[in-house]
């Protein structure tokens, strides 16, 4: 029996041995010996963090070229290095990805999961009030939390997760398994060259921003203390925090949701003081940047949007220069905005900080006269973006314009801006309602003039910022209203004495909305003045695209520069615009944001892509998102930008009017934010931040 | 019609998992994702179908003749455990694509008493050939259900605030103990 057992066990191990053994045999599938190697050379943790089932599937992986070098995530660079090695190839290193936490939206997950508790957002909205109706938003669950297997994500105080960028490994469990799409697994490249989409946690303000900055996040990093981050959040957006945290006439301002409680969030003012940190810190925050790539491309235009062109293809790892007419970069920063608003010192200091990144400059160098687009390609430019500004001034086409003493307010400017004699008199006429107006108005009352502004309509059509409309008047600026100039009255000499100027009343609106100025006949006076300057608008001068009469590039009908609205390519697909001399005149924060756009569409370019934009890419405001009824927000002062001149000193000097806010009301402003999403807000300051300003009203 | 009540049994009243706790350490094992629970079910029914036909074979030829029942249960291990591996290399070679979705669990199948109490179930239940087959296979698709709705609801589990000390193993552990309570009320419908 015994030996019966044994002898038929021992005879099926023995026929199982045999079959398994001449089926290894015939069955034998030869196997990539470098699966081995690699798999000897990962780190062994089976994590599965790689997205594959072990280490033995990664390297399976790595070999069939389903994986790159750097499929494990948890090795690091070293283990990449030798991957790279074994499958003979070079490695360099890559551009750190981390998981980034914005609600970003875009994957509902409602048809899927049907929350019954309260954590739903309708649920809380019907529970809490509070326009809580994002179908996309955080749930607060924590389900990544759990997911992250190398324990870089917690919940913040605020019920949103917050990222430990040193552990992330940018694994992408935590990007699987959220249902809603908050975090994505994203590198510097891919935020830089992100264009907001309607479907991304856009609050009003980030829709209303010509630079599309993410401002709730940059004024969250700054109410936790946290400034670098918030200039790093800046800097993915704009090159420039300290010039647009003192020039921006902040239009996210105008649609700030906080604006239907009391008054909007003091954004710009947030803005600079953090700019305003770093640069009175003495150091330079480190900029990172791609990998070089060695691409050369030309940026004609030193200006506000070449500056920041520049800068962003200098970022994702491009050798970018700027060609400048003029002896100093900054366009109409410096020549165009006056001392008192913007001091050069800081102008210099902020460019010095985006050329020290490894851009070249060839100042005065003039597009169409020292270069041309030829010239650049044989150079080895394999792209250019043209932005030169609009510098050319519209004409009041009356008589005698050409007398001495009448000339344009950027002229005026520029002129001050690079110390030369101006020419002024003693009783100067400013006509225009505009920036550049106001700017030439209090500049020549700082020269010791009498002013005067002239315009059209009234004060409130006025284009101009209302605080420099205040600040001028406050500087003893006389305000003509309803009123244009019909004639220049010259002397022997041909020197302006007088201009003769006729009373306008307003008619129905124009195609702009604004009620356009009819002429009251027979109401023409007679003004004196030794100086007019003219500030009516101004266009791109174009002239320079001509070769021997040809224009090689297509013109808009308002005489800017023709390319797509969304990638800024021109009709000649290795030439790109942005800037005033797409938009016509505009705001340096459009020339900054058109910049980097142009950059993103040279990126892809450069890259063998056709430059191209998502299909819900946000252009406009999203009306669902602008409702006025903002319930169970209570009432918060906001904070008073400081002045640094009192008003009888500021006709004479030229130091800076505005400083920046101190520490406790910059933390206060911070908490004036409602951290708004497309349609919902908090309705008080979320728990564990406390408003560091004693002042705050709370709402119970 | 008999052949029907058979199936069903095997898959409701009698699952394999539920109603006669077999296979356990997979069930709980591979119940997280409900991918990978499709992937390891069918793997499961696959192997049990092939074990079970060759255990039948091996019994009715080999030990039955002999009068060595008794060895049943080892002899039983040795030949799935070399099945296992003969059919991974087969798949290897003639069906990759087959051999790669089922990827780590057909070696996981070597060690599941599920597919062991299968084949001794069609023995104890003096099956023949073709009854062995089709129980075997609907036991699978039995092992395969369960699975497949554990993993559902783990995965929405998942995303619920659970106490510390209950997440993962522990709950999962209780839900299969639900779920076999629910499977329970099958019982009469067929035997
Ligand atoms: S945070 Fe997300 S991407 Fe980073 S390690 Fe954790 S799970 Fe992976
Ligand atoms: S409250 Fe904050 S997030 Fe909302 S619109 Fe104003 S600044 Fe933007």
């Amino acid at each position: 029996m015994i030996t019966a057992s044994v002898l038929i066990l021992l005879g099926i191990g023995f026929t199982a041995a045999v079959i398994l053994a001449v089926a290894s045999k015939l069955l034998y599938v030869y196997e990539d010996p470098r699966i081995a190697q690699v798999e000897g050379v990962l780190a062994g943790a089976n994590c599965g963090g790689c997205g594959f089932p072990g280490c033995a599937g990664a390297a399976q992986g790595v070999v069939d070229g389903k994986a790159g070098a750097t499929v494990c995530v948890i090795g690091g660079d070293a283990v990449a290095e030798k991957v790279a090695a074994i499958m003979g190839l070079e490695f360099a290193s890559m551009e750190k990805q981390i998981a980034f936490v914005d609600c970003t939206g875009g994957f509902r997950a409602e048809e899927v999961y049907r929350y019954a508790g309260v954590k739903d957002c309708r649920a809380q909205h019907m529970l809490y009030s509070g326009s809580k109706m994002c179908p996309e938003g955080c749930l607060g669950y924590g389900t990544c939390v759990t997911a992250c297997q190398f324990g870089a994500i917690e919940m913040g105080p605020n019920g949103y997760p917050v990222v430990d960028p040193n552990l992330c490994t940018a694994c992408g469990g935590c990007e699987q398994v959220c249902p809603r799409g908050v975090i994505t697994i994203w590198g510097m490249s891919a935020r830089i060259t992100h264009l907001n989409l309607e479907t991304d946690c856009l609050a009003p303000c980030r829709q209303r921003c010509p630079g599309q900055i993410n401002i709730p996040r940059y004024i969250e990093q700054v109410s936790r203390g946290d400034y670098a981050g918030a200039l790093e959040t800046i800097r993915e957006r704009i090159p420039m925090p300290l010039s647009i945290g003192r020039v921006c006439p902040h239009p996210c301002e105008g649609v700030c949701r906080r604006g239907h409680v009391d008054e909007p969030v003091g954004i710009n003012m947030i803005k600079r003081f953090a700019a305003d940190w770093e640069m009175n810190s003495g150091t330079r925050l480190p900029i990172p940047c791609a990998p070089d790539t060695g691409r050369k491309v030309a940026v004609v235009g030193g200006g506000p949007a070449g500056l920041s062109c520049a800068f962003f293809l200098r970022r994702l790892g491009h050798s970018p220069t700027i060609f400048e007419s003029m002896p100093k970069l900054g366009g109409q920063l410096r020549y165009g905005i006056p001392e008192y608003r913007l001091p050069k010192t800081v102008l210099d200091w902020e460019i010095q900080g985006i050329l020290d990144l490894g851009i070249d400059v060839r100042s005065e160098q003039f597009f169409g006269k020292d270069f041309t687009l030829d010239t650049l390609r044989e150079e080895g430019f394999e792209a250019v973006f043209l932005g030169i500004g609009a510098w050319m001034n519209l004409n009041l086409r009356i008589d005698n314009e050409d007398a001495e003493g009448v000339s344009t307010g950027t002229e005026f400017l520029t002129k001050v801006g690079l110390g030369m004699e101006s020419g002024i008199g003693k009783k100067v006429v400013v006509v225009g309602g505009g920036n550049t107006a106001i700017d030439a108005a209090r500049t020549s009352v700082r020269l010791g003039a009498d002013v005067t502004l002239m315009y059209r309509r009234t004060r409130d059509e006025m284009p101009a910022n209302i605080e420099e409309i205040v600040g001028a008047e406050e500087e003893g600026v006389k305000y003509l209203f309803l009123a244009a100039p019909t004639r220049i009255v010259k002397d022997g000499d041909g020197r302006v004495t007088h201009i003769e100027h006729i009373r306008m009343k307003l008619g129905a609106p124009d195609q702009s909305g604004r009620r356009s100025p009819i002429p009251v006949e027979g109401s023409e006076t007679l003004m004196e003045a030794d100086t007019v300057y003219t500030a009516i608008g101004q266009k791109p001068e174009l002239s320079c695209l001509y070769e021997n009469g040809v224009c090689q590039l297509e013109e808009t009908r308002w005489r800017t520069l023709a390319a797509d609205p969304d990638t800024l390519q021109t009709a000649m697909p290795h030439v790109f615009t942005g800037g005033d001399m797409h938009t016509g005149p505009a705001l340096v924060i459009t020339a900054l944001g058109e910049g980097r756009k142009a950059a993103r569409s040279i990126h892809q370019y450069l890259n063998g892509e056709t430059p191209h934009a998502a299909e819900r890419t946000q252009r406009d405001l999203l009306p669902y998102t602008m409702f006025t009824d903002v319930p169970d927000v209570g009432y918060r002062e906001r904070s008073e930008m400081p002045h640094l001149i009192e008003c009888d000193e500021r006709s004479c000097t030229f130091g800076e009017i505005e400083g920046a806010l101190d520490e406790v009301q910059a933390k206060h402003e911070t908490c004036r934010c409602l951290r708004c999403g497309l349609t919902c807000y908090n309705r008080d300051m979320a728990e564990g931040q406390e408003c560091a300003s004693g002042d705050c009203v709370k709402n119970q | 019609m008999d052949y029907f009540v058979l199936v069903i049994a095997a898959i409701f009243v009698n699952n394999i998992v539920l109603a006669q706790y077999l296979g356990n350490c997979p069930f709980i094992g591979t119940s997280k994702d409900s991918g990978v629970a499709l992937g390891m079910g069918l793997a499961v029914v696959f192997v049990a179908t092939l074990a079970a036909v060759i255990t039948w074979c091996v019994q009715e030829y080999l030990l039955a003749p002999n009068d060595l029942d008794y060895l049943q249960t080892i002899a039983f291990i040795l030949v799935i455990a070399a099945l296992v591996q003969f059919v991974e290399m087969f798949l290897k070679k003639a069906i990759p694509p087959l051999y790669k979705s089922l990827g780590i669990f057909l070696p996981l199948i070597t060690t599941n008493c599920a597919v062991l109490g299968i084949a001794i179930i069609c023995q104890r239940e003096e099956f023949g050939l073709f009854e062995t087959f089709l129980f075997s296979m609907a036991s699978g698709a039995g092992f395969l259900l369960a699975l497949v709705l554990l993993a559902g609801i783990r995965e929405r589990l998942d995303l619920s605030r659970v106490p510390m000390a209950m997440r993962g193993t522990p709950l999962g552990l209780v839900m299969a103990g639900l779920m076999s309570l629910a499977f329970f009320a099958f019982k009469g419908m067929a035997s």
